[in-house]
Parts: structure tokens; sequence; C-alpha cells
């Protein structure tokens, strides 16, 4: 099984590494953060702290973009270029072909951070002419901007199964941006004091990704470090999204039918 | 049928597993979520509020819908400003950044510095207790919105309440006078400032207009609570001088104001605005009886 | 144990996007295809072929009924790995070569590497590919890519190969070709399960076939039984009729068909022969040819077709259905 989803991982990856949009997206992230130098050195006093909050926003904003526009892509593309049949007529399990797609993407999608990463490393040298172990916070937030982007794909590809690539990239966007506000959502829901109205924003608060804790890029940027305690709860709290969101893929996967 | 029967045995093992998985993470999952709200409340991290510490980073980020995002900032800070009152807590150190970010986001979003202004001004509980960064958004709310005039009159509210400042706030009166649309009452109101400085008709002047014009039931209910405060305190000079005028007379001081009303001198107890009868302090002045509604230190 | 049987085998779609209605693509389908043998699915266009097949490979599920491929049942995936795949049409990734193409294929069957390599490298030279092997598939013609996806069918060296349309985008060179290979998989012992609506392909290549219209089994056995079906009818070719003679057939028999010079008759009834003869030579007419017609296999198939229920407003959107596959 592990061997099968493994190729399947490696074929995903290889089939985003050869588009083009990859290229361009990665570019325009690492010329976004050398811009922050530029940023950095035309204020007084907050270069540095320009160029992590600029340089892990660009990081962030570009992965979500790879995310989603590979991501939206990689069923439906497999299915609607027939492409599927010469997959699922071989001795592959449905959940393997899922698995695989989605380990595929979240490869390309660590190697494209960890070079984006590499980027603004090179940018904070270039600035500070040293590089101190303070600045290993910046690796915090990296992983937090990963976790995230594990969630998006997982969006993404269960879209995939359902729906056209357009409507999925307006879905996954939504959830995302939903999912940043949720904690004002659920404040909203108690402050009406309707009990209807709170029941609702406090399951939609639990139900959909809740992303706000994710975002440490501003903590970061001030040299605080991320608690070892939101470090852990967060791995954990990505890791039980993913597997619901990708359990449901497989449920709806396994039941679809390709004419 | 038979094809479904087979598929059930052999699929439905897979099934059950991913079902299973889907609905033991959402179980697991709301009392973590539960635990790290928790752990965050109790850290008092309120990092999540502040994206980024320049709203003008943020403004290039937002591909144009910088009002929208104003909004949602502004909205930030009303639940950031409640939950904190609501909290009891005391310091409001993320107040003065959330309306940075609002008000760059948005410089025409007049009721950012308004309201903030007056959040930030107030000492606490009631605000942040910091009126020099109130009045620094207001003066940047002033060079985004120059023909804005009540910004002046906020600008000789805090300069009068807050930093007693009154040549300062009679001056803010002035200018924001002469700007087009001002009220004119804003021309009593320097002249009134310029003469008496702290005065208590100034005062009054200052807290019946704001009365007058407040947009909501918290203003409102802060103008009732001053012009009350003022009325008491106005009310408690007058005692004074009653009780000072009694010990003249009778060469002892009063413990009680029924000795008063015996000499003729009170025609019944005196009550504070909010109905609660005066007393007499240790040191033989006029105080707020227990239970009354009114705080004088508003007033400091 | 024969490589395929299907009892009963029903697929119905839902169409329609409120009210769904369902349509039926194959109706109690019954087929029996034996170990070895090259089997064909013949049917026009929406008869019901490509789903028979997809059901098969579980691409998509049965309604009703039940089906066995090398006596497993068509959940156990497992069994895939002794079967090879054509898809109609075939498409495969634009971003890889040929040879990365039939990597990734031999990899799915978790063949070693060593073992991958060799069948690749074989695969490509039997289907005439080495040439462009490392090529990326976005250059390749029509007929390349279903040479390819024969060589896809074939990497895991399987006892059963489906082939769905293999013929189609194939120029007459290349569709012998495949014939031939067809053949030689005969030879190797293996068992072809193949759809065409070329009939002339099944007519040389098929031990068996069935007969599928309108998702219903209008017949299945050896050609020869199919066709001994038929009624034979007698040709007749002349040259230069003199005048009146066509007439004079024409009341006897069906009409002539003119080309050119050459004047041909055909004549159902062998009791007319006879007579249209006699009166050919009476009038001077100059027979070239008379020779008995066996009946075509796509005079069989034309006349099930048209024999056929007629069809109800539902059925039309099966015909739809599957063409859309078939794009």
């Amino acid at each position: 099984m592990t061997g099968r989803v493994a190729s399947i991982a490696f074929h995903t990856f290889k089939e985003s590494v050869r588009e083009r949009v990859l290229y361009n997206l990665v570019a325009f992230a690492l010329l976004l953060i050398a811009a922050a130098i530029l940023f950095g050195s035309i204020s007084v006093g907050i270069g540095e702290i320009i160029l992590v909050n600029l340089g892990l926003t660009s990081i962030s904003v570009f992965g979500l973009l790879i995310a989603i526009f590979i991501g939206i892509g990689l069923v439906w593309k497999e299915i609607e270029r027939r492409t599927i049949f010469n997959i699922l007529s071989k001795p592959v399990r449905r959940a393997e072909f899922i698995l695989g797609k989605y380990l595929g993407l979240l490869l390309t999608l660590v190697i494209n951070t960890g070079i984006m990463t590499l980027g603004f490393y090179g940018a904070l040298f270039y600035q500070k002419r040293t590089l101190e172990a303070s600045d290993l916070g910046a690796l915090e937030a990296v992983y937090f901007i990963l976790l995230e982007l594990a969630i998006v794909v997982g969006l993404a590809l269960l879209f995939s199964c359902l729906s056209t690539p357009v409507l999925s990239a307006v879905f996954t966007f939504s959830l995302y941006v939903i999912g940043n506000f949720l904690g004002d959502i659920r404040w909203f829901g108690q402050e009406t004091g309707s009990t209807l109205v709170q029941g609702l924003t406090s399951g939609i608060y639990y139900l959909l990704p809740n992303f706000s804790n994710f975002s440490v890029i501003s903590q970061v940027a001030h040299g605080e470090r991320v608690p070892a305690y939101l470090l852990a709860a967060n791995s954990l709290y990505a890791l039980l999204y993913v597997s619901i969101l990708l359990g449901a893929a497989i449920l709806i996967f396994e039941e679809k039918e390709f004419k | 049928m038979t094809s479904a029967g087979v598929k059930g045995s052999r699929i439905g093992g897979l099934r059950r597993i991913c079902g299973t998985i889907v609905v033991l993470s959402l179980v697991v999952l709301v009392p973590l979520e539960r635990a790290i709200n928790k752990e965050m409340a109790r850290r008092g991290n309120v990092g999540e509020l502040l994206y980024l510490p320049s709203g003008r980073a943020f403004q290039t980020l937002s591909l144009g819908y910088q009002g929208l995002l104003a909004d949602i900032y502004w909205t930030r800070v009303v639940q950031y400003f409640g939950r904190k009152r609501l909290a009891h807590a005391t310091r409001f150190d993320l107040l003065g950044p959330l309306l940075e970010i609002t008000t760059e986001l948005d410089p025409k979003l007049v009721i950012a510095y308004r309201f903030g202004a007056i959040f930030l001004a107030e000492k606490a509980p009631a605000g942040a207790g910091r009126p020099e960064e109130a009045l620094q958004l207001l003066r940047r709310g002033i060079v985004a919105n120059p023909d804005y005039w009540r910004f002046w009159q906020d600008l000789g509210f805090i300069y009068y309440w807050d930093l007693k400042d009154y040549a300062s706030a009679a001056r803010a009166f002035q200018v924001g006078s002469e700007r087009p649309g001002a009220q004119v009452w804003m021309k009593a109101l320097a002249a009134s400032v310029a003469a008496e400085g702290g005065g208590l008709r100034a005062s009054q002047l200052l807290w019946s207009e704001i009365y007058r014009q407040a947009g909501n039931d918290q203003i409102r209910r802060s103008a009732v609570s001053h012009l009350l405060a003022l009325q008491a305190q106005e009310e408690i000079a007058s005692l004074d001088a009653l009780l000072r005028q009694y010990q003249q007379r009778t060469g002892h001081p009063a413990r009680d104001f029924r000795e008063l009303i015996a000499a003729g001198m009170l025609r019944a107890l005196p009550r504070d605005p909010s109905g609660v009868p005066y007393q007499i302090g240790p040191n033989g002045l006029a105080t707020l009886g227990p239970g009354s509604q009114i705080d004088l230190h508003l007033l400091q | 144990m024969p490589a395929i049987e299907t009892l009963d085998l029903t697929k119905d779609y839902s169409a329609g996007f409120i009210r769904k209605r369902p349509l039926r693509a194959l109706d109690g389908v019954n087929l029996r295809v034996n170990t070895g043998e090259v089997f064909g699915l013949l049917g026009p266009n929406g008869a019901g072929k490509s789903t028979t097949l997809k059901l098969l490979l579980r691409l998509i599920f049965p309604s009703a009924g039940t089906a066995r491929v090398l006596g497993r049942e068509l959940d156990d995936v497992a069994m895939h790995a002794r079967l090879g795949y054509l898809p109609e049409n075939p498409y495969f990734y634009d971003h890889l070569t040929a040879r990365e193409f039939l990597n990734y294929a031999g990899e799915l069957f978790r063949l070693p590497c060593a073992e991958r390599r060799r069948r690749v490298d074989q695969l490509l030279v039997r289907l005439g590919l080495e040439a462009s092997a490392d090529l990326p598939l976005r250059k390749f013609s029509k007929g390349m890519v279903q040479r390819l996806g024969i060589a896809q069918a074939l990497v895991n060296d399987p006892e059963l190969i489906f082939l769905d349309e293999p013929m189609s985008g194939l120029d007459p060179l290349g569709r012998r070709e495949v014939r031939d290979l067809i053949l030689q998989l005969k030879a190797e012992g293996k068992t072809v399960f193949f759809s065409t609506h070329i009939l002339s392909d099944a007519e040389v290549l098929c031990d068996r076939v069935a007969i599928l219209n309108r998702g219903k089994l209008q017949g299945c056995g050896e050609l020869r039984e199919i066709l001994s079906l038929g009624v034979s009818a007698t040709e007749v070719v002349l040259e230069n009729p003199p005048a009146g003679l066509l007439e004079e057939v024409r009341k006897l028999t069906r009409p002539a068909v003119k080309t050119g010079d050459r004047v041909r008759i055909e004549i159902p009834e062998e009791a007319d022969v006879a007579p249209v003869l006699e009166a050919i030579l009476r009038r001077g007419g100059k027979v070239v040819s008379v020779s008995p017609v066996k009946i075509s296999l796509e005079d069989y198939f034309l006349e099930q077709v048209r024999m056929g229920p007629e069809k109800p407003p539902a059925e039309q959107g099966v015909a739809r259905v599957d063409k859309e596959g078939e794009r």
C-alpha cells in the first residue's frame, strides 16, 4: 500500500513541479521578500520587523496560492482528462490514490516553502549581516504556515473530488478567509445573546477550520517565541483536521463513478 | 442485490475506518480547541488580534479592500475593548495599535478616531487611560479630515478632562468653532473654558453638548454620569457652605443634616441626584451617602 | 474457470438535474468469456460497450447483477494486478515522457525496478515507440497515444486484457499492427476482451463476439454461427444493360444499382435468380458475374439494430450519456 501511495505522491509532485505557474509564484514571492529589504531601508528603526512581516506574509500568501491553484486541479484534472482510468484499472485502491495525491502536493508545498524560507533568511542575512539564534523564531512561523497549508490542501482536495476547479477555488479560499475570522464570528454570536445564534456560531466555530491560532507572524516579528504548548496543540489540531478532510474525501471518492 | 452485499463486505471495512476517523477527529477537535482558547486567554495572548503591526503594510496586501478591512478592524477594536472591559482588565495594550491599523486602512473612518480617542483617554477601568495616544490619534484624524470640526471638540475635551490643560482646551474649541459647519456653542465653550478654566459652567456645558449629540448609549451614559457628578459636586459645595455657616452660628459643627433643618437652614434632608441622602463626613464636610450612584472620581 | 462471467449485469445512470430519471445503459447482460479467447463486444455508439468494460474494471458500480473477473469479485482490486486496460480514446499526462509514463504504470503494479525497466524497454520496441520514448506526451499524435495506451495495458504482462476501441484513431498501418498484436497475445495464451464498432476487425480477430444494442445483448457466439443465421443472397453484375432491361428486372426483384458502366442486382430470394438471369439473357445483356452473397456481419448488425425495439424517449438519453463517454 505505502509503495503505491508513494509512487502516486511522487508523480503528483513531479506533475506540479513541471507546472509553470509554480515557478512564477515562487519567483514572485522571492521578489517580494527582496523588496521587503527596500521597504525596510526607507523606514527608520523597524527595517527588520518589516522584513520579517512582509517576508513571512509572502511565504504564507504564495503558499496559499500554490496550495489552492494546484490543489483544486489535483483530482479534477485526472477525472476530466480520464487519466484516472489508467490508475484505477491498476491494483490501486481509491483511498491510496487520494492519499498519494494529498502527500504529493504537500511535498510540493514543503519544498516550495523551504525555498522561500531560504530566500527569506538570505534577505535577513543581507539586512543584518549576521544571523542569531533568535532568528530561528521565524522557522516556527513557517512551520505554522505549513500546518495551515496542510489543511488548505486537504480542503482543496476534498472540493476537487466534488466540484469544478473554479468552484473549488472559491470554496477553499472562502473557508480560508472565514477560518481566519472564526474567533470573531463566535464572539459575535455570544454578543447577540440569542441561544440559536450562539449555537449556530459555536457549531461553525468548531466545524470549520480555525486558522486564527496559526498566525504568529507579528509575534515573531517582534522577537517573541511561540510557546511550546501552542506548537504541540496546533500540530495536533492540523493532524486531526487533515484526517477529517482526507477521511471525507476518501468516503466521497470511494462512491464516485467515472463515466 | 448481491453486488451491494459484496461491496458492503469488502469496501465496508474501509468506509467504516474512514467514517470512524472523521467522527473521532471531530470529537477530539472540540476539547482541543477549547483547551487552546483557554490557554491563550490565560497567557493573555491577544496577538491574534494583530495580524500586522502596521496598517500601511496591510494596505498593500489588502488588494484594494482596505475599506472592508478597516471595518473589520474597527469591529475588532470594539470587541477587544468590550471584551477587556467585561473582564475588568486594566491594561489595553493593543488598543492603540489596533486603532492605528484601522485608521491607516481607512483614514476617513471618522468614528474610529472619535470613539477610539474616548476609549484611549478615559481612565481605567472605563478606558486605557492614555490621553496622549488619544491626542495623537485625533491629530491624525484632523490631518486626514481637516474639515471635520468635531475632532477639535474631542481634542478640547481630552485636554480639558484628562490633561486639565484648560488653555489648550480653549484653543482647541476655538479652532474647531472656526471650521465650516461647527455648532455655535463651540464658541461659547471656547469662551467659557478660556474664562474660568476647569470651572463648573464650562464642564456642564461640555457634558450637556456631549449628551445632546451622543451617537450611542455608552457615550450618553458616560455624559449623564458626568453631569450628575457635576451636579453633586455643586450641591456638596453649597452644603459645605451651609455647614460652615451653621458652625459659625452655633459654635459647634453639625453631625447630622437634621440639625440644620431644626435650625431652619434646610427644608428637608438633602439628597444627591441619584436620590441617596448626603451625609456629613468625619471632617465635618458633606459627602455622598452609602450606596450613592454618583461617581465623583469622574471629575478628578 | 471463465475469464469473465457476468450475471444480469445492469447499470442505470440517473440523468436529469432536478428530477432524476433512471436511464438504463446496460440491461441484464449475461456474458461468459473463456480463458484464452479473443472476445469482441460489438455494437453501435451508445450501445453500452464502454459501460460494460468500466463496470468490469470497477470504474462504475453495477445497479444490479454481478460479475466475476478471473474468478474474483469486482471489488477485489488486487485482482487488477492480472489485468490490462486500454480506455477508449486514452489520454495521458502531458508532462511525462512515454518512458516515464510506462514506468509509473509499472510502479503502480509494484514491479521490481529491474523488471520494470526491462518490460518498459520491451514494450516501447513492441509498439514501435522506441524512437519517441523520451519525448513529452504532449507532442504525441493520436496514433502514438493509442499505442502507448496499449503498452501501458501490457506493462504487467496481464492474463486478461481489456481494450476499448483499440483501433480508433489509428491509420491503416497502425490498425494492422494492433491486429497482429492481438493475435500475438492470443498466441501467448492471453484472454483479450475488446469492444469495437468496426466489424471487419471483429471478423478477422474474434473467436466469439457479443452484440450489444441499447444496453441489451442481441446475440452472442461464434461469428460463423451468428452469420449462418443470416440469409444469403445472389448478386448479379452486368455491363451496359440494353434499354428496357432494368425496368423488367425491377418487376422481378429489388431495383438495380448503377455504378458507371456496370449494374449490380441483388436478389434476396433464391427462386427469383433464374427468372432474372433469363430476362437478362433474353434482352442480350452482358453478365459479368453471378455470385452468392453471404450475409456480412455488417448486414446482420444493421438488421439487429433495425429490429431492435422502438426507442423510448428515456433511452435516447442512454445513447447520449454513452456518447459523452466516447468523446
